[in-house]
């Protein structure tokens, strides 16, 4: 009989070995992935430290001799974010599932596995360090290190300390990738420019390997405010969460375990949701059998009287931010129509979620889209670029909407920008691309698109009018000027001035306008 | 003629000096404004005015095209010069911004122009195009440019002369004739000519080509009010050769706005109902569509009287119908042997 060998793997060896599970699954997608993770960290870190964020990102080619559609690329990202403490640096660039996220409250990233991802990535297929330079305010911090992939932690090659007269406080970091930038190029602009439109706080400046400069502008200084840390709700927890919190807990019994490590959960909550699990109050939860825990994850979702998850957690971009977002990004002007919806806070399993929905139509987003409805979808504050049809956005705005009622024929063009924040985003995959339909979510985000698009059909009832007016006003332009000369020409005088006559018209526009201006809006419900 | 053009253009002219949008007054041609007057025996327009404002976004292009019109008449009055519905349609095409869609379109202004001025636009020299024609004993003299007191009689060319601007404007200088024969089709005029009827029967042979247009019409009743001659009207025995009289006779909606086109008195003599029976003509039997336009024609007023209304119940009647060459089954002069100089008599 053969011999079977067990052997246990280091999580940086399972992704290694698996990494297109987490986006890196060929060189152009993982360009994009690297991009992506690294510019996250540094929003997220930006966040934290509550100033409008400064990126700075460089791709460059290393020219080779290499005869291959791939190349290696130096790409370099730069933060104005809170900056690593020197201690955290190593484990936080060098050690998957190290990271600061591990409270439950919205953020980009969950596990702190995308930054680790891209340096792993880097260094599988170039074989260099990566180059981590950070300050807190204090003094700089440069390591280069590379990643002992087997067992999961940092390998420190050098470690220098520079004086920070200047008072820099943020992160750069820079590594090498095998990577293919010509086929992803549209796509990380497009994503650049989606990032700068749901965090309009944000400078965004991007050399390209062609040397190209692209800047994405803030458009305002003001930011969202900062998601408060909670505890997890019951409903939302799962065995294996449920054994974690267990395993390090000083509550001597249950009911303190349950009041202390759960949101919302008061001394009734806790003896009624006890008794429905038939777990006594002054049980040791250290003492608990994997059945009993497996009752109590079971009852959390058959107790019906938990209160709502608390959305404090979360953090909405905000109706006026996302409004100016899309504004600057788009193009848009005072012409066009735009309506950002911020819902209340709402729960799918146990998990708070806020979605957020903007309805854009007119002359601009005609310019920019061409005719239909053009999805925008945004999950946290990140973009999501693939799978488009795939996902609950697509469906809630091209099968649920009916945008007949809203006057929008297939001609027309139409951008809906939909924003989901929730400490737990129904992702459809690990890759994060597209968000699954969650009847809730769906639900909520079908409700905030009808809202916002609300408005659209006064808007193209009104432009309709307009354009009516300013056709019928041509029409004098045209003909006027005929009458004149043929009446002239058949009195045998001269041509007649037909200038007073084309003042009263124009004047009738002006009139039209303002009066199109007092129409109330019309609101429909499909 | 030239006057009443340069008029309309000093209203113009004069409104939109005043700050005015310019706007004219002209009677309504819509259906319910044509009406039938019995003592005139024709159609007539009637009391209800239109105001044709350029101030309204419907009318301003009507109005610049009537004005261009207006213009395009003058240029030819006083130049001299004539034209025809199709040619005006296509100067229009040559100016931007009054073009038509279609011709309909310009024949329709025309006749706008007509009813604002109150005037036939063969008066300011705009013809349809010429398909009828005239043969006989008549002396006229040109009064066109560059043919002014040429005198032509009216047999000089033995396939009859074309009922043009030319003819429309002369001046009638002598006749031997004592009647006129309308006939519907130009092979049957041919025949009449060949077989001398125009000397037999001492008559001027038109031909209308079908439908008469109007200043074939217009010459008819001159020939009636100046010369006295009895007109006599010969087509097919079908709703459309009856109508064909008819408008001779009575005029048609079209042209309610003017007067001196009918001729009441002229005389429809065949082919008559009754004389397919009596002449046991080949017939053919009357389609759905001829069947359909004798039930209008039977409540149409120009045919109140009982004598028309017993002609369509005739061919209602018998279902059938004939054509003027059914009488060549008799031989092909038959119909100016035997055929006309009976119904003459009668």
């Amino acid at each position: 009989m053969p011999q079977v060998e067990y052997q246990s793997i280091s999580p940086a060896d399972f992704f290694y070995r698996n990494r297109e599970i987490a986006g890196f699954s060929n060189p152009s997608r993982a360009t994009y992935t690297a991009v992506r993770e690294l510019i996250e960290n540094s929003m997220d870190a930006c966040e934290v430290q509550q100033v409008p964020a400064e990126i700075f990102l460089r791709i460059s080619e290393v020219p080779d001799n290499r005869n291959t559609e791939t190349k290696i690329y130096v790409m370099r990202v730069e933060d104005n974010g809170t900056g690593l403490p020197a201690e955290h640096i190593p484990q936080a660039f060098g050690q998957v599932f190290y990271g600061s996220k591990y409270e439950l409250k919205q953020a980009r990233g969950t596990f702190g596995l995308g930054g680790t991802m891209a340096v792993l990535y880097g260094q599988i297929t170039t074989h260099k360090p990566v180059q981590i330079t950070s300050s807190t305010g204090g003094d700089i911090h440069e390591f280069v290190m590379n990643i002992d992939i087997q067992n999961n932690r940092a390998n420190i090659l050098k470690h220098t300390v520079k004086q920070n007269p200047s008072g820099w406080r943020g992160t750069a970091i820079e590594l090498q990738m095998d990577g293919d930038y010509s086929r992803i190029m549209y796509r990380l602009i497009e994503y650049l420019k989606q990032t700068a439109m749901v965090n309009p706080y944000a400078d965004i400046t991007y050399i390209g390997p062609k040397g190209r400069l692209y800047k994405f502008e803030r458009g305002t200084e003001k930011l969202p405010p900062l998601p408060v840390g909670v505890k997890p709700h019951p409903h939302g927890v799962d065995v294996e969460a449920f054994r974690r919190l267990i395993s390090v807990t000083k509550s001597k019994n249950m009911k303190t375990f349950m009041m202390d490590n759960f949101q919302g959960v008061g001394n009734k909550t806790a003896e009624r949701f006890l008794e429905l699990a038939q777990i006594s109050l002054k049980a040791r939860p250290k003492m608990l059998s994997p059945e009993d825990i497996l009752r109590i994850v079971r009852s959390t979702k058959e107790y019906g009287n938990f209160k709502r998850p608390d959305a404090s957690c979360l953090s909405p971009i905000g109706e006026e931010l996302m409004e100016t977002g899309i504004k600057k990004e788009l193009g848009l002007t005072d012409e066009d129509y735009i309506k950002v919806v911020t819902r209340k806070p709402s729960t799918y399993l146990g998990y708070p979620f806020i979605v957020e929905a903007a309805v854009a139509t007119g002359k601009n987003v005609r310019k920019m889209h061409g005719s239909g409805i053009t999805t925008y979808r945004f999950a946290n504050r990140i973009p999501l670029l693939f799978d488009e049809s795939s996902g609950v956005v697509w469906k809630a705005a091209n099968k649920n909407i009916n945008w007949k009622t809203y006057n929008v024929e297939s001609d027309t063009s139409v951008v809906v920008a939909v924003h989901v924040c929730s400490t737990k985003i129904p992702y459809k995959s690990v890759g994060k691309e597209f968000m699954a339909d969650q009847p809730e979510v769906e639900k909520e985000i079908t409700n905030a698109i009808r809202e916002a698009a609300r408005g659209v059909r006064g808007f193209m009832s009104r432009r309709f009018r307009l354009a009516r007016e300013k056709r019928r006003l041509n029409i004098f332009n045209k003909f006027l000027p005929k009458i004149a000369e043929f009446s002239g020409r058949l009195a045998e005088k001269d041509t007649p001035n037909i200038e007073p006559l084309l003042r009263v018209v124009s004047t009738d526009i002006h009139e039209v306008e303002k009066k199109l201006e007092e129409v109330p809006e019309i609101v429909e419900e499909s | 003629m030239e006057k009443s053009l340069t008029q309309l253009g000093n209203l113009i002219y004069e409104q939109i000096n005043n700050q005015e949008f310019p706007w004219i007054h002209m009677q309504s041609r819509s259906t319910d404004n044509i009406l039938y007057d019995t003592n005139l025996r024709q159609y007539v327009l009637g009391p209800r005015m239109i105001r044709r404002h350029s101030r309204n976004i419907r009318h301003i292009r009507p109005f610049t095209q009537l004005i261009w019109t207006a213009w395009f008449a003058k240029e030819l009055v006083t130049q001299k010069k004539t034209s025809t519905l199709r040619e005006t349609y296509y100067s229009a095409r040559g100016q931007r911004d009054i073009e038509y869609t279609d011709q309909q379109e310009s024949d329709n202004i025309i006749t706008d122009l007509e009813v604002a001025l109150n005037r036939a636009r063969e008066d300011f020299n705009i013809f349809p195009a010429e398909r009828s024609a005239i043969f006989g004993d008549l002396t006229i003299e040109y009064t066109v440019p560059g043919y002014e007191g040429r005198r032509t009689n009216l047999t000089d060319h033995p396939d009859g002369i074309m009922i043009g601007p030319a003819i429309t404007s002369s001046e009638f200088i002598e006749t031997s004739a004592d009647k006129v024969l309308v006939i519907e089709k130009g092979a049957m005029f041919n025949r009449l000519v060949e077989e001398k009827a125009h000397e037999k029967f001492n008559a001027l042979l038109i031909q209308t080509a079908g439908q008469s247009p109007r200043s074939t019409r217009a010459i008819i009743n001159r020939l009636y009010t100046d010369y006295n001659l009895p007109i006599y009207i010969f087509t097919d025995a079908d709703p459309w050769g009856l109508h064909i009289a008819m408008v001779i006779i009575s005029g048609s909606a079209n042209a309610a706005h003017l007067r001196g086109l009918a001729t009441p008195d002229a005389k429809w003599i065949g082919v008559l109902g009754s004389d397919i029976l009596n002449y046991k003509l080949p017939t053919e039997p009357l389609t759905e569509y001829d069947h359909k336009r004798l039930f209008e024609l039977k409540a149409d007023p120009r045919y109140k009287d009982q004598f028309w209304q017993d002609e369509l119940d005739i061919l209602l009647k018998i279902e059938q119908k004939a054509e003027l060459e059914a009488f060549s089954k008799y031989g092909l002069t038959y119909i100016v042997d035997e055929y006309l100089p009976a119904k003459l008599e009668s």
